[in-house]
Order: C-alpha cells, then structure tokens, then sequence
C-alpha cells in the first residue's frame, strides 16, 4: 500500500510525463490553446491510460514475459504489436462510449479523440511499465502487481492533466503579451514548457 | 530516370528538409526529439533509425492503399509501423548494444511518432510508392537534422565533448571555464528546439503568409 502511494505521487510529480520523459508533446501543444478542451483531454488520457496499463500488464506477466506462456520462450519481442493493438482497441471503445454518453466533449475533441492511440504518453507507460517489472523490487520505481500498475497508470495520467492544464492556462494569459514576431506560437510555447519542466524539476529529490 | 527524379518527386524529398520542416514548422514527433538529444550519437541513430522507417513504412502503406479499407486504416498502419519498429529495434539491439540501452523505451515509441502517421495519412495514402519513398526519407532526414543540432549544441555544452571525445581543450578548464550542467537536463532541450524554431522562422520569413 506504501509503494502503491509512493508510485503515484512519484509519477505525478517527479516522472512526469511531460516534463521528465517529454512523452504526449505533440497533442500537448497542439491542444493547449483553452482549459476546458486541454481538460477533456486530460481526462479521456488519464482514462485511457488507466484501462491500457494494467492491460498491457497482464499481457506482459502472462503472455509476453520469459517463461510466462511456455517455458524457456521469450516473447518480449513482440511487446510493442500488441502494446499498439490494445491501445487502439481500447481508444477505439473510449471514442464510442463519448460519443454515445457526451456528444458535446466529442465534438470539441474532434481529430484529437482518434490520435490518443498514437499519443506517446500512452504507449510509453505501457513500455515504462514493462522496464519496471524487471526492477528490483525495492526500487521506488518498481511494478510488481496489478494495484501497482493501476497507481502508475494513474499517477502517470494526472501528471499528464496538471501539465497541459497549466500549459493553456499560460497560453491563455499570453495571447496578451508582446513576443518577437518569428518566436511567436510555438517558439515561445517551447521556451514556456522548458521553464515550466526547469520548475518541476525541484521536486526530483522528493521521497516519501 | 528523368521521370524518377522529376520536380515534384524533388519537391517532396527537399521540402521537409527546410521549408517544411517536420520538427520546425509541422511540430510532429517533438516527444523522442527531445529526450534522445543529450549526446550526439544517440541523436544520428535516432535520426537514422526513423528516416528508414518512415521511409518503408511510407513504401509498404503506398502499395496497400487501395486495399485498406477506410474505417480501419489507423490499426493497419499502426501494425505496419510496429512490426517495422520491432526489426529495427532487434537490429540495433544486435548492432550498437550501448546505444540502444541509452534510447531505452524511445526506439518502441517511434511506432507512435506523429511524423509516421503524419506521413502516412498525408502522403502515403494518396501516392504511389516512389514519391512517398522520397517523402519518407525527406521527412526523416529533416528531422534528424534538428536531431543533431540540439544533440550538437547539448553534449558540447554540457559534457564539453563530441561522440565522446574532448574538444574543449584543457587550458580552458584551467582558466575556469565549466561544462554547463544545465545542457544535461530534459528542461534545456526544450528550450533550445524552442530557439531552433525562433531561428528557423526568422529565417524563413519570406516564405510564410
């Protein structure tokens, strides 16, 4: 239970998704021009995140893993086919049950519902969880069951919120600032996350 | 051959290089292009590592294109680009051991870099396979390009060295000079793509509305 707790604070603040392993970039900025959209992104992540970890995990312990299906077979090799195919199933699914249960959040999400399946942060804590199993189990960054992965996948997944609720509520503030014209848009959103990633860094020394 | 190497093939293999950028000006596949930038070699096999892909991938997707059916396009590109990642990944793990221990996770996470399936839906879905064998190879090489500027300016700065060899001479330590440690840190090369895509648009001013 400790090292459940542990995992999630730790993945929300110190492996954050963006600021420590820049996974997710590409919607991350695309998408955090206004709060409201940036948090129904963050949600549908968190959520899709926290379906496709433990999943992936059991694949991992039961399937792919030395010695898990067949003894003295290693079928680690095929991780990330199926890692993918069970994200884009499972974003597959999340995109009909919004658009069955909340058509406003679908059409604000548009284009950006479909492309979670090839959002890095997804299928990077999916191959973050499958280093991890592998680690000693008195690492602070280890996995070694299913509440494990479940307080990763939503750690990993509020991290992912706070950044890029942050990020557009910046952006929101700065539509009003003055900025170099060829720095404008994207330059300066770079240098804003860089100094955003610069003060999360503070808490990398944090241990609980 | 003239046919082969025609202006519009040319275009879509120069145009990503600079005017169109995929880093730069479309921001795709910002995710690997900034944690595998803290030293240079690590940067050119990345670099490489996608151009070969997007490349085939781009190849294999243009010959499917009129079999794939549309609603399921995305799960079969994915799988094409996955079972690509899984070789290169293998070949690297034979070849340049070290280096693949130090991309760690960002070899798989090239099947969800946004210039692939960019790449894919814009361009491989609608041509045939020798431009978007160019437009693979263009796209990669762009990127690689921003790859090794940002691996470039990281590792001399911060470890005063490049591919591992010292090119800072000793007599500037001697009279003070530091490895700025700051270089290392994720946040940094945020901070310097964000100065790359400044360059790189005051550049290229003429060209934008």
């Amino acid at each position: 239970m400790e090292h459940m707790l542990s995992l999630f604070v730790r993945s929300i603040f110190v492996d954050n998704m963006i600021f420590a392993f820049f996974l997710g970039m590409c919607s991350y900025l695309a998408v955090s021009k206004n709060v409201k959209t940036a948090l129904g992104l963050g949600i549908a992540v968190t959520f899709v995140l926290l379906v496709t970890v433990p999943v992936d995990y059991a694949l991992q312990t039961y399937v792919l893993g030395p010695d898990a299906l067949v003894a003295g077979v290693d079928l680690t090799f095929l991780a990330f086919i199926l890692f993918i195919a069970v994200i884009a199933g499972m974003v597959q699914l999340v995109e009909m049950i919004v658009e069955r249960f909340s058509p406003s959040l679908y059409a604000s999400l548009g284009i950006f519902l479909p492309l979670i399946a090839v959002n890095c942060a997804i299928m990077g804590a999916s191959l973050f969880m499958q280093q991890r199993v592998t680690m000693e189990p008195t690492n602070a960054q280890f996995i070694g069951g299913f509440g494990d992965a479940i307080a990763y996948a939503l750690g990993s997944g509020i991290g992912w919120l706070l950044a890029i609720v942050g990020l557009a509520a910046i952006r929101e503030k700065m539509a009003y600032t003055d900025v170099p014209k060829p720095l404008q848009g994207l330059g300066i959103t770079f240098i804003t996350v860089g100094l955003m990633a610069l003060a999360f860094m503070c808490f990398s020394g944090l241990n609980i | 051959m003239s046919k082969l190497f025609s202006a519009e093939n040319k275009a879509a293999f120069t145009g990503p290089l600079n005017v169109n950028n995929p880093v730069a000006v479309q921001v795709l596949g910002i995710c690997s292009a900034l944690a595998v930038t803290s030293q240079l070699k690590p940067a050119i096999v990345m670099g490489l590592s996608v151009t070969v892909i997007t490349a085939f991938s781009n190849v294999i997707i243009s010959l499917l294109r009129k079999t794939i059916p549309n609603r399921i396009r995305i799960i079969v590109q994915l799988v094409v680009v996955a079972a690509l990642v899984t070789i290169v990944s293998q070949l690297l793990k034979a070849y340049v051991y070290d280096v693949s221990v130090q991309l760690s996770v960002y070899v798989g996470l090239i099947i969800t870099n946004c210039i692939l399936m960019g790449r894919l839906e814009a361009f491989a879905m609608q041509n045939g396979p020798w431009p978007s064998f160019l437009d693979g190879i263009g796209n990669g090489l762009g990127y690689a390009a921003i790859l090794v500027i940002v691996g470039f300016v990281r590792e001399l700065f911060g470890f005063g060295t490049l591919f591992g060899y010292n090119v800072i001479p000793q007599f500037m330590y001697d009279a003070g000079y530091q490895n700025n440690g700051m270089m290392v840190m994720p946040a940094m090369s945020l901070i310097i793509v964000g100065l790359v895509i400044w360059a790189h648009r005051a550049y290229n001013k003429e060209e934008e509305k």
